[in-house]
């Protein structure tokens, strides 16, 4: 009698594996999903043969001027011939060694976050981020002290503004509406009732007309002589702005935590400030991640709006130079070079909130 | 622990002696009145406990049980009447809330472990922030706890990673780890499978024998049967009925006892 011998594994048919299936499940799985795939592939390639043909490969990224650019590509020489203005504005090229030395700090605190190293590393290099960071960036950039030479903020400009506009920006609004949330919950109601009032003016006011009351009003109801930094001025409403956002969204947060965590931490003889730093908003926070990354990210897009009081971010430093007329028809190019500059800052902190999430993932459901 | 203890003289001279073990009591309550809003949950309690005792209290749902033993750490606030407890009566004074807190340990119905700290780190967090505690000495003392309710292999887990039973044994050892006067429970196993329900009342068994004082609101006749001193029953706000146990559940006094005690003991 024969014995049992198993079968040899066989392959699926051609049409069950590789690439084939997949197409056939993905794109084609019906005739209306059919026609969708071809009509979106149509319009897929007639759009990006063409960008990617004008961008990269009929495009100039070097020479010395308008001349050297080709009229079918991008004509990224402007770029490249402007870019220490897009990056520091008017900031005294002697001294661009200066930002750039903040720019390797900040680099040095942000960079290790995205890399598998020790958590204590990471820890205590964003530490350094949130206090050294600002501090270092101060003291280099602005000078006046250590000899180094005092460069006034009317000259700061281009992508270094922005980032500072942006980093202090969040830096501040993040604990200031970490504060509102905790008052706007408070049990006493002279505290709830100034957090209410604060964060629904700050809501309820557009951006732009802060910034136009920072640089053109305040001014006016000033005492002769007293003079604000006209940076300074759009910074504080820009944080107290988005600390009103950064509130609402904190209070989220703290609204998701269950009773029973207030009443277990209250139970242990916590007291308030206790109870709220080591038990409610490491919770709190942890869940209102993706809130904080939405605030956060449209703080460092509405930076661009510093241009309507005069102040030279990247999306002003840029668009001055599109009136050059040693250049013409670079507008693209330069709206693009902005795009792009923003994408990468705001796909990095999208990342780094995603990052955080799961880091901070303890597999208990409340 | 030493501000206690002194804590405790003046105020058994002042108070009005009325039960023998008036000077005993580590737990007094007088004349004790709560409403929520126009509801009157507790109707005029009194209630000692001594050092040491351990009391049941069961009752039918509504009837202001939990709310009785949340009203003793000051969780809710009462309207009228007074709370002593160790000797500091409970006002609306913070420093005095948080005094007691430190002596009175609770364990809750839904555990209400940290999730977003390990085990461990569940046990160190009030001896560390409240006691001062050296980091560690309380582990040292954190571990010991896990192991008395039996659990020092998990130490390192997170809450949501272990069972019902598990995380309510640790919700007793993180309890226990500020070394309370008195421990306050508030049906600690009635959101538990019923597998689970043994190993956290073997817990409790074992830690009323190391004369714990001990405040256990529960549905559990058997642990009251076997740990309890005293049994209180508790109806609409009042208390209708204490007594110790071998009278509670063979010969009740009042008609409501009986008849709740017919309806859960039937089956």
């Amino acid at each position: 009698m024969a014995t049992h011998q198993p079968l040899p594994d066989q392959p699926p048919p051609i049409s069950q594996r590789g690439w084939l299936r997949w197409l056939r499940e993905h794109l084609f799985s019906t005739w209306y999903n059919s026609v969708l795939t071809v009509v979106i592939g149509y319009w897929l390639i007639s759009t990006f043969v063409p960008l990617i043909n004008w961008a990269f490969i009929q495009a100039v990224f070097t020479g010395d001027g308008a001349d050297a650019c080709n009229p079918d590509g991008a004509c990224w020489v402007f770029v490249e011939q402007r870019l220490g203005f897009f990056i520091y504005g008017f900031y005294p090229a002697e001294f661009r060694w200066r930002p750039n030395l903040v720019f390797a700090l900040f680099a040095l605190s942000v960079v290790p976050q995205f890399l598998p190293l020790p958590t204590t590393i990471r820890k205590w290099l964003a530490i350094f981020g949130i206090t050294g960071l600002p501090l270092a960036a101060y003291f280099l950039i602005a000078g006046g002290h250590f000899g180094l030479e005092s460069v006034p903020t009317s000259r700061w400009g281009g992508l270094m503004l922005t980032l500072i506009l942006a980093y202090v920006g969040i830096l501040a609004a993040l604990p200031i509406g970490i504060l509102l949330a905790l008052g706007r919950r408070s049990e006493m109601p002279v505290i709830r009732g100034i957090c209410v009032v604060f964060i629904e003016f700050w809501r309820a006011v557009p951006l732009i007309t802060i910034l136009f009351m920072a640089s053109v009003m305040l001014p006016l109801f000033l005492p002769d002589g007293v003079t604000f930094d006209k940076l300074l001025r759009a910074l504080v409403g820009i944080t107290l702005f988005q600390s009103a956002y950064m509130a609402e969204v904190v209070r989220g947060g703290l609204q998701a935590i269950p009773r029973g965590q207030y009443e277990a931490a209250e139970a242990l003889g916590l007291g308030y400030w206790r109870r709220m730093q080591l038990i409610i908003l490491p919770q709190a926070l942890k869940i209102v991640i993706p809130g904080i990354a939405n605030t956060v990210i449209s703080l460092f897009k509405d930076t661009t709006l510093v241009l309507i009081i005069g102040l030279f971010d990247l999306l002003g430093a840029v668009k001055s130079t599109l009136s050059d007329p040693a250049w013409s028809n670079v507008m693209a190019e330069g709206y693009l070079f902005v795009a792009f500059c923003f994408w990468v800052f705001c796909f990095g902190m999208s990342r780094y909130s995603h990052r955080l999430e799961k880091q901070l993932e303890t597999g208990h459901r409340n | 622990m030493q501000q206690t203890e002194t804590g405790l003289e003046p105020e058994s001279v002042a108070s009005p002696v009325e039960s023998v073990a008036r000077d005993e009591a580590i737990i007094q309550v007088d004349d004790l009145n709560k409403w929520f809003g126009d509801f009157h949950v507790l109707k005029s309690l009194n209630l000692d406990v001594r050092k040491g005792e351990r009391i049941v209290i069961c009752g039918p749902s509504g009837s202001g049980k939990s709310t009785f033993i949340r009203c003793i750490n000051h969780l809710e606030a009462h309207q009228r009447g007074r709370i002593t407890v160790d000797g500091v009566e409970l006002n609306e004074d913070v420093k005095n809330i948080e005094a007691i807190r430190r002596e009175v340990g609770m364990v809750f119905q839904h555990f209400n472990l940290f999730p977003h700290l390990s085990v461990l780190e569940n046990c160190l967090l009030a001896p560390i922030w409240v006691r001062k505690t050296p980091r560690n000495e309380a582990i040292e003392t954190g571990m010991h706890y896990l192991e008395r309710v039996r659990i020092p292999d998990q130490a390192h887990k997170y809450p949501g990673q272990l069972s019902g039973g598990q995380q309510q044994r640790v919700a007793i050892a993180r309890a226990l780890c500020m070394q309370p006067k008195i421990m306050l429970f508030d049906e600690p196993t009635s959101a538990l499978d019923p597998e689970m329900i043994k190993e956290v009342l073997d817990v409790m068994v074992e830690l009323a024998g190391s004369g714990m004082t001990m405040l256990c609101v529960t549905h559990e006749m058997g642990f009251a049967k076997t740990v309890a001193d005293r049994v209180i029953f508790m109806d609409g706000g009042e208390i209708v009925e204490t007594a110790a146990p071998g009278d509670f559940f063979t010969n009740p006094q009042q008609p409501r006892t009986r008849e709740f005690l017919e309806q859960i003991l039937q089956h």
